[in-house]
């Protein structure tokens, strides 16, 4: 028997991960300076893992209900009205799920017939387009442009829909670019989905992470929005709690109770000492949230300063805590660049084509990691570009 | 601690960034940046810049005391005049006036114990006005301005990831 023949025709037809690839070279090398990593360098702030330690201690180890504890959902439901101004009834519209990842594949899931389109901007976060094709539905992305600073044209969006458009995906503050979205496009952009009837799934989990003082604009603030949409959001990324894998979907009863319909059988619940930190986190976090806020907008200043020195263009990034350069002056590809930095530099930083044809060219550079590591990286970066422009 | 001016508040958390470095984290000029941390030497706002050393590891064989000092006020100045005195002393590294079942908190460093014993018994206490000292000696530091002694080894992150 071959065994690979046996893997199901569509999930043969999922290339590999870029990331992946990449991470296994990183591997095998130490010393490597990493600007690789999509997640805070902070450890979850002590609170809330002494929160998690306390509810472990009590032997609350059960199973949740399926929505997620009741208390999560009510902070959850608080929180979004006072960060997203929408409000959620915690009992019929909230859905708590192992981070946004998931609540992403059952949203999919649960909206699109075989055939059904998505449309959605890249680059992107690498789970988009293989999360579509797995629930049957059709990506189509739309490449937005460094000369937009990456944001969505509403017109790319109008050009983008068919008769099959089910679908706008929309991802602000954006992992890979940190770009985000001017809401006056925002605003075109809604009414776009109101005239064609279409759902929003909106990813927000980097909204907390902006800088320059801007306020996040989420689509949801325009009118005939909240009724079909998606909002997604979770725990990773402001509150530096990646591996709690907890995140959560807002959204009108009857699609959480289908996206529900999923989760309760693929996952049961959400993990409840992570809930019960998630709870923690929500009623007690901000200060911790603006003291990381704060150290990541420093180290976007210095990591922008530096790349100005060395005179590689980079879009001054709104959010999130990513910088996107634009590496085509040397004529190498995303890969080659990432590479030849790798190995003469021991810099990792992914290539960004992993995030889709738009991110060919560019970078993804992280600058989640420390002053001084950062720092070390940037010189490094400074002494390949000029190896490479003498060459 | 949280401070308006950012600037400050790097400062408070790492003294030895320059002042390129400073400029660069806030995206400032240089020059503005230097001008403001003198400015503030010189008002006192910036009273002064420290190591904060791990004792044990730094090989301090001293002896440090927490000394609760309950004091009678003084009309018109309070405790001030009297606190203000005590905080003169060489051995008083720290000096608060609190709320609650004593006044001042003092923390009095001394090369032996019997060395800050006789700084309590003989001058603090026969200090006019000092109703009563109760003094803890220090065992042993779990964590100091914000720094935890020992540092737990951690998982370290993957080096890349979505």
């Amino acid at each position: 028997m071959n065994i690979s023949e046996r893997i199901s025709k569509r999930v043969q037809g999922i290339p590999r991960s870029g990331i992946r690839d990449f991470f296994e070279l990183v591997q095998g090398r130490d010393d490597v300076i990493s600007l690789g990593v999509g997640e805070p360098d902070f450890c979850a702030p002590w609170h809330i893992r002494e929160a998690a330690i306390y509810s472990l201690e009590k032997g609350e180890t059960s199973y949740t209900s399926n929505l997620g504890l009741m208390n999560l959902r009510k902070s959850i439901a608080g929180y979004v009205e006072k960060h997203f101004h929408t409000q959620y009834d915690p009992a019929r519209e909230i859905l708590v799920t192992v981070g946004v990842s998931e609540a992403l594949d059952i949203a999919f899931r649960a909206l699109l017939n075989p055939g059904d389109e998505v449309i959605y901007h890249e680059p992107c976060y690498v789970s988009y387009n293989p999360s579509i094709y797995l629930a049957y539905g059709q990506a189509v992305a739309i490449q937005t442009k460094v000369e937009d600073n990456f944001s969505l044209r509403a017109a790319d969006v109008e050009a983008a829909i068919t008769p099959k458009s089910r679908v706008l995906m929309l991802n602000f503050p954006t992992n890979p670019t940190g770009a985000i979205q001017p809401a006056d496009e925002m605003e075109k952009i809604a009414a776009l989905c109101v005239k064609h009837d279409l759902i929003v799934i909106t990813d927000e989990i980097y909204s907390e992470l902006l800088y320059d003082r801007a306020e996040h604009t989420s689509i949801l603030a325009f009118p005939g929005i909240r009724e079909r949409t998606i909002l997604m959001h979770g725990f990773s990324k402001a509150f530096a709690m990646t591996g709690f894998r907890l995140g959560y979907a807002c959204a009108p009863p009857e699609l959480t109770e289908a996206m529900m319909k999923i989760h309760q059988y693929a996952m049961l619940c959400a993990p409840m000492t992570s809930q019960v930190a998630a709870i923690e986190a929500l009623e007690n976090g901000a200060p911790e949230v603006e003291r990381m806020r704060k150290a990541y907008e420093r180290r976007r200043n210095i990591l922008l300063s530096r790349m100005d020195a060395m005179g590689l263009p980079c879009f001054k990034p709104g959010g999130a805590f990513y910088a996107f350069p634009d590496i085509r002056e040397f004529g190498l590809t995303s890969k080659q660049f990432a590479m030849q930095l790798l190995e003469e530099e021991d810099v990792a930083a992914v290539p960004g084509d992993a995030f889709g044809k738009a991110g060919e060219g560019f970078l993804r550079c992280c600058y989640a990691t420390d002053e001084t590591q950062l720092s070390t990286a940037l010189d490094r970066i400074a002494d390949f570009v000029g190896r490479l422009r003498s060459r | 601690m949280t401070f308006m001016d950012p600037l400050l508040e790097i400062l408070h958390k790492n003294a030895k960034y320059t002042a390129s470095q400073l400029a660069e984290m806030l995206a400032d000029d240089e020059a503005a940046v230097a001008a403001r941390v003198a400015a503030w030497e010189e008002d006192g706002t910036i009273l002064g810049y420290q190591a904060i050393l791990n004792s044990e590891k730094a090989g301090n064989e001293g002896v440090i005391a927490f000394i609760e000092v309950k004091l009678t006020p003084e009309r018109g100045g309070g405790f001030d005049r009297l606190a203000q005195r005590i905080s003169k002393f060489d051995q008083v590294t720290d000096c608060y006036l609190l709320s609650g079942s004593y006044d001042l908190l003092v923390t009095v460093e001394g090369s032996t114990l019997r060395d800050t014993a006789r700084f309590v018994s003989e001058k603090l206490s026969t200090l006019e006005g000092v109703i009563s000292t109760a003094t803890h000696f220090q065992l042993k530091t779990y964590k100091q301005n914000g720094l935890m002694m020992h540092s737990e080894a951690s998982e370290k992150r993957l080096p890349v990831a979505p």
